[in-house]
């Protein structure tokens, strides 16, 4: 049995009289990857800032990557990396400059941030392009190493907040292979996204509806329980069922 | 309706648009396919006459879009892709605003945005900054359309949206074009295609095909194999060193495959998988979809 990476007991957060979520029970597994799916508005984004240590639970217990959200934000912070479309890399710094910037907020050593940048940039094959600025260089380049820097700190778990939206299909497939690489290292990947059949390539994934997961299980037997094709319709199955 | 004539538009060095024509018809719901950074914004913006093509030209109806701008101005309506309405004004006071700005009422067209407005209208004394995202999508869609313009045009309308809120959205354009109006939508999600009359795809500035749906479908040049197992990562990654293959993608839970010829030899394939383990592998011949197409064509 793997190891648990998140553990997710009775969570609730209010804000004022608004239940944002409502006793959220789940556990993610080391390198397992969870997709987080839910419509806009379910909770999402409030239970991932949970989860990352940006935000304290109204009631309920949450370790993540073994540190407590409650007391041990900063030890949970060094162990997780953080990616999403919105909020990435800097367009005015180069390809190094980045690398190097994220790496030193993440904590790493002079000698350990210069073998891991090095190492990243030869990865990729940007070794004549590692003094380009992110703004002139494509955008699968851009979503290859913004992820790559999100895990330069070797953490635990990798958040990915909708890290495809408005990419072309064959960079998402590109992007989808570097998830499946990273989780077969044994890093867990906690992903969320609008694209239903990117919720098929993962291992299990979560449908949250106004605050509660409504369903959890892996895409295959969520697909036959619901007697759905593919995780569009159970999607839209458990969104129009709610609603009634 | 929509006449684009050789558009070519550059940012400093980098060519945004090269040499694009597109025609739409009237009354037609035409889609711009394609990913960030593909143009689709820029052309839309010369459309509504906010910046001016370096070269080519472009009209709706008898306008041109950089000699009669001001006239262009009244009989468009255009959904930026970034909310762009009054985040301090309210829901209603947003509407009324549009409304007054061409020289209309709510009441004159409120039977042609009633389907949409009627979802948010409990909330018209909401600052708009305060809707949810699916609100304020139909915020501002109410107001694009509130002086009952020719042509709607819509940048990424649902970019970021839920699977279910997108499908709502499309069956708002669909009522919408019922009402005579023609729609120009773009949209990074290949699925969304199927929900146009016609679609033009669109990378890096240049088109690469445009067509109906189905017309996209039909000129799909090879056999397509949908390939399933329950080790899927694994059989992709043997399939790209067998030496038939010429392309070999994931589509959810199928692995889609096509060879260097136009049919494929399954037995060879199959054998070649067992060879590497692959002994649960289910094969089955299919249609294939846009994004099918839209990969090929990216390929050539």
């Amino acid at each position: 049995m793997h190891a648990k990476h998140i553990v997710v007991r009775g969570l609730t957060k209010k804000f004022g009289d608004f239940t944002a979520i409502d006793q959220l029970n789940f556990d993610v597994f080391s390198g397992e990857i969870f997709g987080f799916l839910g419509a806009n508005g379910a909770g999402k984004t409030t239970a991932i800032k949970i989860l990352c240590g940006l935000s304290y639970p109204s009631s309920g217990e949450v370790n993540v990557a073994g540190f407590d959200v409650y007391t041990q934000t900063e030890q949970l912070k060094m162990n997780i990396g953080y990616m999403s479309q919105k909020f990435s890399l800097y367009e005015d710094m180069t390809i190094y400059e980045n690398i190097r910037f994220y790496g030193g907020i993440y904590g790493l050593g002079r000698k350990e941030l210069h073998a891991k940048s090095e190492q990243l940039i030869r990865k990729f094959g940007l070794v004549n392009e590692r003094n380009s600025l992110i703004a002139d260089i494509p955008q699968g380049w851009k979503q290859k190493i913004a992820f790559s820097i999100a895990i330069l700190h070797d953490p635990k778990i990798i958040f990915l907040d909708e890290p495809t939206g408005g990419v072309d299909p064959i960079t998402r497939r590109q992007f989808w292979e570097l998830i499946y690489e990273v989780s077969g290292n044994g890093i867990t990947v906690f992903v969320t996204t609008h694209y239903m059949d990117e919720a098929e390539y993962c291992h299990r994934v979560s449908i949250m509806d106004e605050g509660k997961i409504v369903a959890i299980d892996t895409p295959n037997n969520l697909k036959s329980s619901f007697g759905a094709a593919n995780m569009d319709e159970v999607f839209v199955k458990i969104a129009r069922g709610a609603e009634k | 309706m929509i006449w684009i004539d050789n558009i070519s538009k550059s940012y400093g060095e980098r060519l945004a648009l090269d040499s694009v024509s597109i025609q739409v018809d009237e009354n037609e719901i035409f889609g711009l396919i394609g990913p960030d950074g593909a143009g689709k914004t820029s052309l839309f913006r010369i459309l509504c006459s906010l910046i001016v093509p370096d070269s080519g030209k472009a009209r709706i109806g008898n306008l041109d879009v950089v000699k009669d701008y001001r006239k262009i101005r009244k009989i468009i309506g255009y959904m930026p892709g970034r909310f762009s309405l009054y985040q301090d004004l309210t829901v209603e006071e947003n509407l009324e605003f549009f409304a007054t700005i061409f020289g209309t009422s709510i009441k004159e067209n409120y039977d042609l945005i009633r389907d949409i407005y009627i979802h948010i209208e409990p909330f018209k004394n909401r600052k708009a900054g305060e809707l949810s995202g699916g609100m304020k999508q139909k915020l501002a869609l109410s107001c694009a359309l509130i002086h009952r313009p020719e042509v709607l045009i819509l940048d990424e309308p649902t970019t970021g949206v839920d699977a279910v809120s997108r499908k709502e959205f499309w069956e708002m354009l669909s009522r919408i074009r019922e009402e005579g109006i023609t729609i120009m939508v773009s949209t990074p999600y290949m699925d969304e295609a199927q929900l146009c009359d016609r679609v033009a795809f669109l990378q890096n500035g240049k088109l690469l095909t445009i067509n109906t749906p189905e017309g996209i479908i039909q000129a799909y040049p090879k056999d397509i194999l949908s390939i399933q197992s329950d080790n899927l990562y694994g059989v992709l990654m043997d399939v790209r060193n067998y030496p038939l293959v010429h392309s070999s993608l994931l589509f959810g839970h199928e692995v889609h495959y096509t060879e260097k010829g136009k049919s494929i030899n399954q037995y060879q394939l199959k054998e070649y998988l067992k060879r590497k383990g692959h002994a649960n592998v289910e094969m089955n011949l299919m249609k294939p979809g846009i994004e099918d197409s839209f990969l090929e064509l990216m390929k050539e």
